[in-house]
């Protein structure tokens, strides 16, 4: 089966290049104002509290429930929802507790005594200091792997290309970001691992594209970058198309059927896939153009590096003949 | 066919070593290195402990009081009532004549102490090297206490270790029921602080009106029994000894009420120090404290030897039980408090391996049908190399008895997703190739060397990313980068090396005539 032939007309993708940034732009400008505004909603594991997950016999009753727990001072303000099925439901607080001895489950189990036949399947309780210390170390080790990022691309490519690849990227996962802030998700440690995949992967396809850039500079003879572009964009087209949708697949099958406790991380994979995919087409690509990416200076230096390694050959061949 | 190339060869042993070191993972056998499940999987309860060692610092000036007082005592010096207040020792000497021999014990016997001298008023401070000796032990101890404690117990396999420079982590899998859970707390918190202390026979009277306050003021301290708060005991606030001369301690019966109680035995030197103590005080009161709560006060009745007591009170067995093996492992120098905390019950654990395992198939089924359907034979060729993948991934993990987690069981389904992307690129490489023309053995080697650039940087930003995940993150997250780098490289081997292979195997046996069934395209020249 074939969806993109093999003689498919090449698209021009650069002739409508501005479009798309504004598409992009606005996007982008629109998530900026969804997390000042709205905000993230940050899970416990960044803000610190308690989640208290309990499963009924039969149907939750969530109402009594609220009552109860909103006449005790400590859970005042808690919030409690269901939780993927009405037997299901999740307690959501600020209060911490630092007692070894006696905490919120053991206190929770005396409140909710006489709502009915329940178990408490899990409890996560986080507390401000270590709330603190994750977020700090989620943030290092985002700047940090998009540090490395870069230096990977400029070494590989060059400046430009790394520069591109970056804006890219953050556009990505602000855009993603601000899909999170509009849905209120919460941000949690997965949430986090979700976001580095996809800096990954939105990589991934860029690098593919930039690849085929690279090696349309050697092979395609126009000099002029937007035919460059967008022949070896539309070279790449059936790639990215297909990659991204084996991989959507399969990040949709864990937010079908993963279970509730992978929603969030799977919902930011989805965002991030289509965001992605769009980006390295889209994004990575014209910013190279406006970039003033000079296809002649680069094939300038690609010969001399060449001429240097002939040379630095020729030396070797001498030095191993004994002549030098 | 063509004779057997190394690339197949290395694929089919890496295919093997997938299929043998995964099946003790998969059959769950009891032989064989294995991948274990993490606690969010198995169920089980983590938590990140901070020691307050604060408080070691001030037991330690309770000590070193306890000890001045015992030295003083025993080479007759006699001073004026020993106070401890705000970490400083004060006493004052009554006779002049016995400074040398003061100044000598505490130079020989206690080092790291700041003397502070006005006139006979002496007041002992520690320094700051001994502080924070104490602090740095009474964390080891927190460790070692707890780890004591929690093998005794005899759960299966808990982890406990030292986090950062004042956090404890301790993990213990396997736990039913949140009646469990919380006797298990119980035991890792219980301070199983025993002392036994004088009781103020003069002031006892008094102590129902007593203030704190006015207390201290005699050097004495207020504490209520066990199992009656309103009875108050005023008690000489310096011991006469702890639990750290304890030797061992055992669940036994009491043989009229048989009620459960704890026996305990003392050391050569806190046998000495009892014994001394009950034969100059006969007809006192001495109180068994337990964790600052009275547990009884029974008047000494003669000189007590041999050095072994009781503690009794209204036990249920498995309290006795949980004491026994508090006082066996020792105290703890300092309490321990909740930074985190995460408990997965057993069925919520089940519960997540099921929804993963049917993402991982549906995903899985999914990715090779849809490869079939678009490459064919050549979608086949991927999905053979997607399978190896899946076992190495697993036998990796379980030669590095590495730790399943729901993210890493996350990360294995992305896995799926990522890994055919490298045989995506070369499938779409070999069919430009072969529209343009070239021969099949042409196309294909042609074509795995175009790929092969791509592949490899795009692979190396994504291990980039994983790595740094992996050095940044916590508890599940670790095993979500683990799986994802683990993938990454083995996907090398199986969708690049391998894949090549077995083209080069088959080679002879692809029809040029029928590109449709091969690899899936229509109207090449």
């Amino acid at each position: 089966m074939e969806v993109f032939k093999y003689n498919q007309p090449i698209i021009g993708f650069m002739a409508n290049a501005k479009k798309f940034a504004i598409l992009s732009l606005s996007l982008v400008i629109i998530s900026f104002g969804l997390l000042i505004f709205k905000g993230l909603n940050y899970g416990i594991d960044f803000a610190g509290g308690t989640v208290i997950q309990v499963k009924y016999k039969g149907n939750a009753p969530i109402q009594q429930i609220r009552d109860i727990l909103h006449q005790h001072k400590s859970y005042k303000n808690a919030n409690i929802t269901y939780f993927g099925s009405n037997s299901d439901i999740a307690i959501k607080t600020k209060t911490t507790s630092k007692d070894v001895n006696v905490d919120i489950s053991d206190q929770m189990n005396t409140l909710l005594k006489g709502t009915g036949e329940y178990e408490i399947r899990a409890v996560d309780m986080v507390g401000p200091a270590v709330g603190n210390e994750l977020r700090t170390k989620g943030l290092m080790a985002m700047v940090l792997s998009i540090i490395g990022i870069l230096a990977y691309i400029s070494f590989r490519f060059e400046w430009r290309f790394a520069l591109a690849s970056v804006i890219a990227l953050i556009h990505d996962v602000t855009i993603t970001l601000g899909a999170l802030a509009l849905f209120q998700i919460d941000v949690n440690l997965p949430i986090l691992a979700a976001i580095l995949t996809i800096l990954g992967y939105s990589l991934n396809d860029t690098v593919i594209v930039f690849d085929r850039i690279r090696e349309g500079i050697r092979t395609i003879k126009s000099t002029n970058l937007s035919d460059v572009i967008d022949e070896s964009v539309t070279r790449t087209l059936s790639r990215t198309t297909l990659t991204s949708l084996t991989t959507f697949f399969v990040v949709l099958t864990l937010y079908l059927f993963g279970g509730e406790l992978l929603k969030g991380f799977s919902f930011t994979l989805l965002v991030g896939v289509i965001v992605g995919t769009y980006s390295s087409i889209f994004v990575a690509s014209p910013i190279l153009m406006w970039l003033k990416f000079s296809i002649s200076e680069f094939r300038a230096k690609e010969a001399e590096k060449l001429k240097r390694e002939k040379e630095r050959e020729r030396m070797r061949a001498m030095y191993e003949q004994g002549t030098l | 066919m063509n004779k057997l190339n190394y690339r197949v060869v290395i694929f089919l042993f890496a295919f093997l070593f997938g299929i043998i070191f995964s099946i003790p993972s998969l059959m769950q056998s009891s032989e064989g290195k294995k991948i274990t499940l993490g606690l969010d999987l198995q169920g089980g309860l983590h938590m990140l402990l901070s020691v307050k060692s604060e408080v070691a610092v001030e037991s330690k000036v309770k000590s070193i009081g306890t000890t001045i007082k015992y030295k003083l005592d025993d080479e007759d010096i006699i001073f004026d009532d020993l106070k401890i207040e705000d970490k400083s020792i004060k006493f004052e000497l009554l006779d002049k004549d016995d400074l040398p021999k003061l100044m000598k014990i505490l130079k020989d016997d206690f080092k790291d102490i700041n003397i502070k001298q006005e006139g006979l008023k002496f007041t002992l401070t520690l320094n700051n090297k001994l502080i924070e000796e104490t602090k740095k032990n009474a964390i080891k101890q927190a460790v070692d206490t707890i780890r004591n404690r929690l093998n005794m117990f005899g759960l299966a396999e808990p982890t406990v270790a030292k986090q950062g420079v004042d956090k404890i982590l301790v993990e213990v899998p396997g736990i039913k029921t949140q009646a469990d859970e919380q006797r298990i707390r119980e035991l890792i918190a219980k301070a199983a602080h025993l002392q036994m202390m004088a009781v103020d026979e003069d002031r006892d009277a008094r102590v129902s009106t007593m203030s704190e306050a006015e207390a201290k003021q005699y050097g004495d301290i207020i504490l209520t029994d066990v199992s009656n708060p309103k009875k108050k005991y005023l008690l000489r606030s310096i011991p006469i000894l702890d639990g750290s001369m304890l030797v061992d301690a055992k669940v036994g019966y009491d043989r009229q009420t048989n009620q459960p109680l704890i026996n305990f035995k003392l050391n050569g030197r806190g046998a000495k120090i009892f014994g001394d103590f009950s034969g100059k005080n006969v007809g006192k009161r001495m109180a068994i404290v337990l964790d600052n709560k009275v547990y009884s006060a029974p008047v000494i009745r003669e000189r007590i030897g041999g050095g072994s007591g009781q503690i009794s009170g209204n036990f249920t067995p498995q309290e006795a039980h949980d004491i026994a093996i508090a006082l066996r492992s020792g105290a703890l120098l300092a309490p321990v408090q909740v930074e985190e905390k995460r408990s997965v019950g057993p069925s919520l654990g089940a519960d997540s391996i099921r929804a993963s395992m049917i993402a991982l198939i549906v995903g899985f089924l999914s990715v090779v049908v849809f490869m079939f359907i678009y490459y064919g034979m050549a979608g086949v060729i991927a999905d053979i190399a997607l399978i190896a993948n899946l076992f190495l991934i697993l036998a990796i993990m379980s030669l590095f008895e590495a730790t399943l987690t729901l993210p890493g069981m996350a990360g294995i389904v992305l896995t799926v997703g990522m890994a055919v992307d490298a045989n995506v690129i070369i499938n779409e490489r070999v069919r430009e190739l072969l529209h343009a023309g070239n021969s099949i053995t042409k196309s294909i080697e042609q074509g795995y060397n175009n790929a092969f650039t791509a592949i490899w940087d795009a692979n190396i930003t994504t291990l980039i990313a994983a790595v740094v995940l992996f050095a940044y993150g916590t508890g599940p997250i670790k095993g979500f980068s683990l799986t994802i780098s683990i993938g990454i490289l083995a996907s090398m081997l199986t969708a690049i090396l391998g894949t090549h292979g077995i083209y080069q195997w088959i080679l002879p046996k692809i029809d040029k005539n029928r590109l449709d069934f091969w690899f899936g395209i229509k109207g090449a020249k």
